[in-house]
């Protein structure tokens, strides 16, 4: 038990202690929480966007009358759903390596290419995720903002977000730590994410147990820590509606 | 129910000029035809009740009145535009005739204070301070200002159904809808919404009510309507209506909701 002790001490020290090696995993985290968040962000953006004009036009598109207006609709319409269906069907870790081999061959800043790959991928989902949300509420909502000569703006913003935000805010955190973890494949062009930094510590010193349940371990604490904050959030929230 | 005579003679008088009109309403969903030939005029100061067995299109006709459904057919005129023109400004009627639901449709997510508020402030009608004093005192005359901070959720349904009553009448509207707004209700709660609409008819509001409460259309009304299969098959003053139908179709549903 003791020589045990001694040697995991020793494997400690050489993986992150020795020539600084807990510097890479910080780099790394930063990394993958850098990717994650600003991704995320771009993914929300995008999201609303799409599930915007998705939900409209399911909504609407009967009671429209024919004309360039509803051809223009329509096409967004279509594009918007033939992006879901290519991002939904085709692995992330392909789109990344399209994003930084095809697509962005002159930038070697793999961050930001890692950032607006998975800001569009994770978009996709968070779009679905929105629509859903909107559908969810109750039809009476918008009709009685619009019976009180709300436009459909100001109705969508002022009843029908609020109600949505709060539904969705489960899932949409959700979403934000798969997003976390599908990062990890960053490495695949040339990230220094964390997966990546315990891997090249492990390449180094021919020690896997250490560097990979170090990783591990980083990655649920932040999880863990992103699930304790949304809970607090829903909880403020649904205070606010006397529940 | 009591001072019926008199209270007709005054309410007639209060009657005014032409609000709504109504030409030639079609309405279908899809293959199925709701609305086939609906004519009506209502003046200011009216108060219509519409009848009709259930699936009649009473709902659809309110609707189309502020164009909660497209018309596929037919024209309507509000104070002399047409709404069903394409340049028409919906918002703009809509709230001036302010719609009250089966289903009460407070919005769940804010106090009753913001409910009723909201639209008149974020329509640059009344300011926040405005809108607030209004609210107090409407709140007050329905008998729910202590509930001025409370939500939705925490209501009766009948305590919600006259909170919409009072979203609806802060716009200061020209016209209240009113589809079925008892139907939901516990049948204990039913006489706390239609005293507070029978008030309102007395001060001289302009009301359309979709309602099966025939005891209210006696009282209150001034034009019964009865729909049936997407027809007016019947019209006139709540005695020659209520009390002595001259179609088949009418006797028939009168029999069987009062019995
Ligand atoms: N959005 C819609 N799509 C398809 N059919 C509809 C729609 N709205 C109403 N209908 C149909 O139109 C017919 C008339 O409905 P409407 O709600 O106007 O009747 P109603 O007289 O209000 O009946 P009730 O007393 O049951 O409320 C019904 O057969 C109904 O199923
Ligand atoms: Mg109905």
């Amino acid at each position: 038990m003791d020589k045990w002790f001694q040697q995991m001490q020793a494997e400690f020290r050489l993986c992150f202690i020795d020539k600084d090696r807990w510097r890479l995993l910080l780099t790394g985290l930063g990394n993958t929480m850098v990717i994650s968040l600003f991704a995320v962000l771009i993914g929300i953006l995008i999201a609303v966007v799409v599930s915007l004009v998705r939900s409209r036009w399911d909504t609407t598109h009967e009671r429209m009358r024919p004309g360039p207006g509803k051809a223009i609709f329509a096409f967004f319409d279509r594009l918007c759903r033939l992006y879901i269906t290519v991002i939904r069907g085709t692995p992330t870790v392909i789109q990344l390596m399209i994003m930084y081999y095809v697509i962005f061959t002159s930038t070697k800043n793999g961050v930001l290419v890692a950032i607006v790959s998975f800001g569009i991928n994770s978009g996709a989902y968070v779009a679905e995720i929105i629509r859903g949300g909107i559908m969810s509420i109750e039809k009476g909502q918008m009709e009685a903002g619009r019976s009180l000569g709300l436009n459909y703006h100001q109705t969508m913003w002022y009843i029908i977000a609020p109600q949505v935000l709060k539904a969705i805010l489960p899932a949409l955190a959700n979403e934000f730590i798969v997003l976390l973890k599908e990062t990890s494949i960053s490495g695949y062009v040339a990230v220094m994410d964390l997966t990546y930094a315990g891997n090249r510590i492990r390449g180094a010193t021919y020690s896997a147990f250490m560097p990979l349940i170090a990783v591990a371990i980083i990655y649920l604490v932040v999880v863990v820590g992103l699930t304790k904050l949304v809970g607090r959030l829903e909880r403020r929230l649904r205070q606010s509606d006397g529940r | 129910m009591t001072e019926g005579k008199i209270d007709l003679q005054k309410r007639n008088s209060a009657i005014g000029e032409e609000l709504i009109r109504v030409e030639h309403l079609k309405k279908h969903f899809g293959k199925l035809e709701v609305l086939k030939d609906v004519n009506q005029v209502i003046r200011r100061g009216q108060k219509v009740v519409l009848l009709g067995p259930s699936g009649s299109g009473k709902t659809t006709f309110l609707r189309c009145l502020n164009l909660l459904e497209q018309p596929t057919g037919g024209k309507i005129w509000f104070e002399g535009n047409e709404i069903t023109a394409p340049d028409c400004d919906i918002d703009k009627v809509r709230a001036r005739m302010c719609m009250v639901f089966q289903q009460f449709n407070l919005f769940p997510h804010l106090s009753i204070r913001k409910n009723i508020t909201l639209a008149p402030v974020k329509l640059k009608l009344k300011s926040q301070a405005e809108a607030d004093a209004d609210a107090e005192r409407l709140l007050g005359r329905v008998g729910l200002l202590e509930k001025i901070d409370a939500y939705p959720r925490q209501l009766s349904g009948g305590q919600q159904q006259r909170i919409a009553i009072v979203r609806a009448l802060a716009m200061n509207p020209d016209v209240m809808l009113f589809d079925e707004p008892t139907s939901a209700l516990d049948p204990e709660m039913v006489g706390e919404v239609l005293s507070v609409m029978v008030e309102l008819a007395r001060e001289g509001m302009t009301m359309v009510v979709v309602t099966h409460e025939i005891g209210f259309a006696r009282e209150v009304a001034d034009h019964v309507v009865f729909m049936d299969d997407g027809y007016i098959v019947e019209e006139g003053t709540p005695d020659e209506v209520l009390r002595d139908p001259k179609q088949a179709r009418t006797q028939d549903f009168l029999r069987k909701v009062l019995k």
